[in-house]
Order: C-alpha cells, then sequence, then structure tokens
C-alpha cells in the first residue's frame, strides 16, 4: 500500500509539536482510521480482531491469576481452587482464562481456514502468512504449557506424554527430554519452568502478532474476490468507522458465544480428570489432549514408528509455512476455483474426522466384516493422514496447472456493484 | 454445496462420538439415570434445604473416610450455599477438636474448632487412610463433583452445550450410591470389591456406605434421621449428598449463572445496537455490504 499516503492532519498546536518528535497518533491514525480496507470483506474477516481481543483479555486474566498461583507440585492445584473460592470474582477469572484458551483456537482455526479458503497466503503476503504459522505454533506451545499448571491429573500426564515425544530422536532425544524436565521426570522444575515461560511466551506472541499486523497494513487485506485493490477511492473504504463498527459488531457477538461457556458450561470443554490432582503412580485410563490438538495428535498416533509420528506431527503444522509455493494457482480466492473447493472442504473434513481418532482408543474398531475388524482408529488415522498431506503436497501444485477457473471480477468495485 | 454441507455433518457427527473423558473400561456399565436438580439450567439455584441435609450425610456416613480439604466450616453460612446461620456454624466448628500450636512454650495443643478452621480430615495422612482402606485412599470430596462424570456419546454431548447440561458429576455420584445389588449370574466378585451396575467395569472398592443408614430391605435405621421431615430414602438421601458434593465442588455456581444472565442481557443489547450502528454506516456508501 505504498501508493496510500498519510492523510493526518494535526489539529492543535500541541499535536504539531509531538507529530515533528514522535509521529505516534499519526501512526495510530493511518492504522486505525484512514486505512484502506477492502469494501467487499465478509464476516471471516472480523476474526482478525477477535483474536486480538481474545489475546488481551488472557493476558489481563492471566496477569491476575499470577497474583493468587503458587507455581509448586504440592500447592499448585489447592491454590487454584483458592482462586475460584476465596479470591473475589476468582471464578470469573479463571473461567475465563481457560475456556479463553479454547476460544483461541475456534477463532484461530476460522481465521486460518478463511486464510485457506481464499488464498490469503499468496503473493504479496507470504511474510505475512508465514508470521501467522509462527504465531500458530507459539500459541499451541502456550496453551499446552498452561494446562500443565493446575497440575490436575491430565496436566501431569499429558505432559508427560508430549514431552517424552522428544525422546524419539536418536542419540539427542534423552538428553533434551531430561533437560525439558529439569530432571529425570516431569517434577517441581518442570512446573516452574513451564510457568516461567507460559508467563513469557503470550508477550512473545504479542510481539509477533505486532509485526503480523505492521505486514497486513503493509501488503493491505486480501479480500473474497482475491482481486488486489486497483483504486482506492473505489474499491476500499476507510477503517473508521466502516470496518470498525463491523468488527466491534462481530467482536460482541464472539463474546456472547464466549460467555455462554464461561458463565453455563465452564467445564464442558476441559477433562474432568482435571479436578483430580496430579498422582505420578496412577496413569488415567485415557489420556487425551485438549480438543484443539486432537487432529494432529490423530496424525501422531497414526505412524506406528514414534519419531516417524513425531515428524508427521510437526510436518503437519510446517507444511502450512510453504503453502505460498505449493499452491500454483494464478487465481487466488477458491471462489472461483471450483475442484480447489471442493478439495479445500475435503481438508477441513479430514482435519475433523483427524481429531476424531485423535479422541479414541487406538484400537477401536472403526469398520467390522463380522467378526473381523477391517479398519481400526490407527487404519483410518493413516488414511486421513494421507489426504491431508496429499491436500498441501499433491492437490494445490497440480490444480495450479490442469483446473479451469471460473472468470474473476476485474475489480473489487465491480464485484461489488457489477461490471459497467 | 449441498453435498459438501451434508458430508461435513457426517464428519463431525463422526468426530461427536468422540470428547468427553470416556470412562468404559470393561463389561457393560449402566448410565447413570439423569435426575432432577434444582440448580440446573441458566437460573438455576441451590435448594437450601437439600444442602443441609447432604451435608448432614457427608457428617454422618462419607466424612468416616473421606477429607473435604479445601472446605471451611465458614463456608456453610456464606451466601449461595446451604445457608446455615453464623451462629450455627461456631456451635458446629466447636464440636470438633482442632490441633493448633506450637503455643509460647512450643508445644502442639488442640483446641475448639473455629469457623475459619478447614474440615478435619478423617485420617492423618494418606498412609494411614491406606492402612485403613484395603491400600487405597479414599478420594478427598472438595472438588469430586467436577471430577467424576461418564461418557454422554454422540450425539449427547452436542446437545449439552445447548441445554447446558453438566450435571454428569451429582447424577454418577448418586447413581454410584443407588447402584450396588447383587451381582448378576456368572460375574465372579473378587473379595474387597462390590458389584455396582453403574460404576465403569461395574467392581468397586468401596463398600455400600448407605449400609449404615438402612437396613437390608432398604428400610431407614432411623426415620428420623432427617428433621425437615423429609422422607428417608436411598434415593433421596443419595440426592442430597450429590446435591452437597456439587456446592462443595462449586461454591459460586449461583454467582457464576446470576452473573450471566446480566451479562448475557448487557451483550445483547451491545450486540443489537452495534447491528444497526453498522447498518446505518454502511448505508451511507453505493452498494452498501
Amino acid at each position: 500500500m505504498s501508493e496510500h499516503h498519510s492523510t493526518y492532519v494535526p489539529s492543535t498546536g500541541i499535536e504539531r509539536w509531538l507529530d515533528a518528535r514522535l509521529p505516534i497518533v499519526r501512526l495510530m491514525h493511518d492504522s486505525a482510521v484512514s486505512y484502506p480496507v477492502p469494501r467487499n470483506l465478509n464476516y471471516f474477516w472480523t476474526f482478525g480482531g477477535i483474536l486480538m481481543f481474545v489475546l488481551i483479555a488472557q493476558i489481563v486474566t492471566g496477569i491476575v491469576l499470577v497474583m493468587h498461583y503458587t507455581p509448586h507440585t504440592s500447592m499448585a492445584f489447592d491454590s487454584i481452587e483458592g482462586i475460584m473460592r476465596d479470591v473475589n470474582w476468582g471464578w470469573l477469572m479463571r473461567y475465563m482464562h481457560a475456556n479463553g484458551a479454547s476460544m483461541f483456537f475456534v477463532a484461530v482455526y476460522i481465521h486460518i481456514a478463511r486464510g485457506l479458503y481464499y488464498g490469503s497466503y499468496k503473493a504479496p503476503r507470504e511474510v505475512l502468512w508465514i508470521l501467522g504459522v509462527i504465531i500458530f505454533l507459539v500459541m499451541m506451545a502456550t496453551a499446552f504449557m498452561g494446562y500443565v499448571l493446575p497440575w490436575g491429573q491430565m496436566s501431569f500426564w499429558g505432559a508427560t506424554v508430549i514431552t517424552n515425544l522428544f525422546s524419539a530422536f536418536p542419540v539427542i532425544g534423552e538428553p533434551i527430554v531430561t533437560w525439558l524436565w529439569g530432571g529425570y521426570s516431569v517434577d517441581n522444575p518442570t512446573l516452574n519452568r513451564f510457568f516461567s515461560l507460559h508467563y513469557l511466551l503470550p508477550f512473545v506472541l504479542l510481539g509477533i502478532v505486532v509485526l503480523h499486523v505492521w505486514a497486513l497494513h503493509h501488503v493491505g487485506q486480501n479480500n473474497p474476490t482475491g482481486v488486489e485493490v486497483k483504486d482506492y477511492a473505489k474499491d476500499t473504504v476507510p477503517f473508521t468507522p466502516f470496518a470498525t463498527v463491523k468488527d466491534l459488531y462481530a467482536m460482541v457477538c464472539f463474546m456472547i458465544f464466549f460467555a455462554w461457556f464461561v458463565f453455563y458450561q465452564p467445564n464442558f470443554l476441559g477433562h474432568a480428570d482435571n479436578y483430580i490432582p496430579a498422582d505420578p503412580l496412577k496413569t488415567p485410563a485415557h489420556i487425551v489432549p485438549e480438543w484443539y490438538f486432537l487432529p494432529f495428535y490423530g496424525i501422531l498416533r497414526a505412524i506406528p514408528d514414534k519419531l516417524g509420528g513425531v515428524l508427521a506431527m510437526f510436518a503437519s503444522i510446517g507444511v502450512l509455512a510453504f503453502l505460498p509455493w505449493l499452491d500454483t494457482s494464478k487465481v487466488k480466492s477458491g471462489a472461483y476455483r471450483p475442484i480447489f473447493k471442493i478439495c479445500f472442504w475435503v481438508l477441513i473434513i479430514v482435519t475433523i474426522l483427524l481429531g476424531y481418532t485423535g479422541s479414541q482408543p487406538t484400537d477401536k474398531p472403526v469398520l467390522t466384516l463380522g467378526d473381523r475388524t477391517v479398519l481400526d482408529m490407527v487404519g483410518f488415522a493413516q488414511i486421513l493422514t494421507v489426504i491431508y498431506f496429499a491436500y498441501f503436497l499433491v492437490a494445490l501444485p497440480l490444480l495450479g496447472l490442469f483446473e479451469k477457473t471460473k472468470p474473476v471480477p476485474a475489480s473489487i468495485a465491480d464485484s461489488v456493484l457489477g461490471a459497467k | 454445496m449441498k453435498m459438501i454441507s451434508r458430508s461435513l455433518i457426517a464428519a463431525l457427527a463422526l468426530a461427536g462420538a468422540a470428547m468427553s473423558p470416556a470412562l468404559a473400561a470393561s463389561g457393560h456399565t449402566d448410565n447413570p439415570p439423569a435426575q432432577k436438580w434444582s440448580f440446573s439450567g441458566p437460573f438455576g439455584t441451590f435448594d437450601r434445604a437439600q444442602l443441609q441435609r447432604g451435608f448432614k450425610v457427608y457428617k454422618e456416613v462419607c466424612a468416616a473416610c473421606h477429607s473435604m480439604k479445601l472446605l471451611s466450616f465458614r463456608n456453610l453460612s456464606e451466601p449461595g450455599g446451604p445457608g446455615f446461620t453464623e451462629g450455627q456454624v461456631k456451635t458446629l466448628a466447636a464440636e470438633y477438636k482442632v490441633k493448633d500450636g506450637p503455643n509460647e512454650s512450643g508445644d502442639m495443643f488442640e483446641r475448639p474448632g473455629r469457623p475459619a478452621d478447614r474440615f478435619p480430615a478423617p485420617f492423618a495422612n494418606d498412609e494411614a487412610a491406606k492402612a485403613a482402606n484395603n491400600g487405597a485412599v479414599p478420594p478427598d470430596f472438595s472438588v469430586i463433583a467436577k471430577a467424576r462424570t461418564y461418557s454422554r456419546g454422540f450425539p449427547m454431548w452436542l446437545f449439552d452445550i445447548f441445554t447446558q447440561y453438566q450435571e454428569q458429576g451429582p447424577d454418577y455420584i448418586t447413581a454410584i450410591l443407588i447402584g450396588y445389588e447383587e451381582a448378576p449370574k456368572g460375574v465372579t466378585v473378587e473379595p474387597g470389591l462390590n458389584y455396582n451396575k453403574y460404576f465403569p467395569g461395574n467392581k468397586i472398592a468401596m463398600a455400600n456406605p448407605l449400609i449404615a443408614l438402612f437396613d437390608d430391605n432398604g428400610k431407614a435405621q432411623d426415620p428420623g434421621f432427617y428433621t425437615d421431615g423429609t422422607p428417608v430414602t436411598r434415593e433421596q438421601v443419595a440426592r442430597d449428598v450429590s446435591a452437597f458434593l456439587m456446592w462443595a465442588a462449586e461454591p459460586h455456581m449461583e454467582a457464576r449463572k446470576q452473573t450471566g444472565a446480566k451479562v448475557m442481557i448487557w451483550l445483547t443489547i451491545l450486540a443489537m445496537l452495534l447491528y444497526f450502528s453498522k447498518k446505518k454506516i454502511w448505508a451511507r456508501l453505493e452498494g452498501g455490504h
């Protein structure tokens, strides 16, 4: 958006004085008031703002929780119950924070899916997209460590299973695990460092988010047509009031969804087992990660080899970073790509089904013929994993070469007002 | 598009068969019957009399083995709870001997309990609890109503989001308390275990705890156990103590739901105002959107 010049005019003496020294008001004006937004954005584009709200809500509630939390294996569980019982509005802070993590993933998955469908990762938004993938990874690490802090059964056993994954790497595996644990098992040093990192990472996240937004404001938003802005006057509207009011409306609708869980179903998204204090001598019947990790856990378990599983799991997220170059189509938006559209929905369904396999016992039969199990959960997950990767590594590169796309509108304005 | 949405629903349906920690271990376990709870739903409140009865059951039956170390006597008179008066709580706390100290000469001493004291535990430590209970520590009851559940299965768990069903814990506890029966033919129950049709795997270490209150025919040993005229039946006692345990696990539930109603009204009005503002502002554009 280099040709979009600042429209800020300092109106008072003090603003002119400050503008000559630190143009911070100009920066805010240019990025939140006059910033040009494609006029055809749909409501899927409001999730960036929603994510910003959730991140800040998580940081604020988290800071309050830390004032009352004790990161020690013998006191962590009880200190959280103390927050629930004896801290004024402690139950609200804690339930907002615990459910806020889930809300974060609900919003981020919609945000990512929107980017996938409308080709938001393509030039000139590759760096913007890769920053997003990094944000997603840091988010996952933060959520995982946060879930360990209450020191319930799922906290402890989840931490044990996930940190143990690193032992799959030859030679360096075992030393890495010992280093992560700060000892020879998941124990107090592990809890302490997870707590420290759980406090640090959200601010790292915030920093990457600033870069993400900076990149966004430099290249401008993609839009449902995938056609770049050609004429600012016709194709865009100023961020304020148009996007501001729309984003706020969507944000409040999302808050209603959020509040439903916080006030009426605060434990729906968690596991009952995590209300049992951690016991290193008693393994729960089923160790299941939080719902937002299930598809990746499904991929991990699909591969019979431990190292292979770990690599496949990391690859399933890492592959996202290469999307800008894997997708060879000249047409950005999925709206004009009939075959891509089908592939996209297959990917969504396959990801949900992978989540299902991740939540089930591995030997559970999926397909039976008489008494014979034709397909068990692992076999099913293997098929789904192949389709998952095929989307990125086969479908996207080939579709660009063979797919017959529909005609793309000449401009954003044309798509809204009809070609004249 | 239709095909896509249909297959998406099918995928969700399959994925739905998951979620909620599956308790199913081995054998057939009945799902706990759904009880009617005064505290269910968006406007639910605890039944004070029921919580008081439930506390009596806990105090006279469960407390022999199960601690409740996160609760203090004072909680019993706090808003949203059983509604005992502060005087009643003082008297109740004073019935217990609490270890305190050290005093000025460095000795530990016993004194009568005070409302600020935690509920005293039945055993001095886990080892003592194990020694008295066949090697297993009876779980603490502070959050037990949130720590127990059963698999809802698909599509029930999905409906639960809309119906706000979240009483798996008290339903499960009630079921366990009324689920003791003769083992069916062909099922051998090892010594030290008991048959319970609602317990995952059906074999539970805890002996029927309500045996103390009822004779073999299920008749109350002491029909005057409840002083408020409530009939003393197995189901009633099981429900009362389950309700009490739910309150103990979530003492601010009433405040939570009442705050929720205000927040929901406020957010809905705000959303409507923003919706109309958005419409009005976007109407300035040719073609709108």
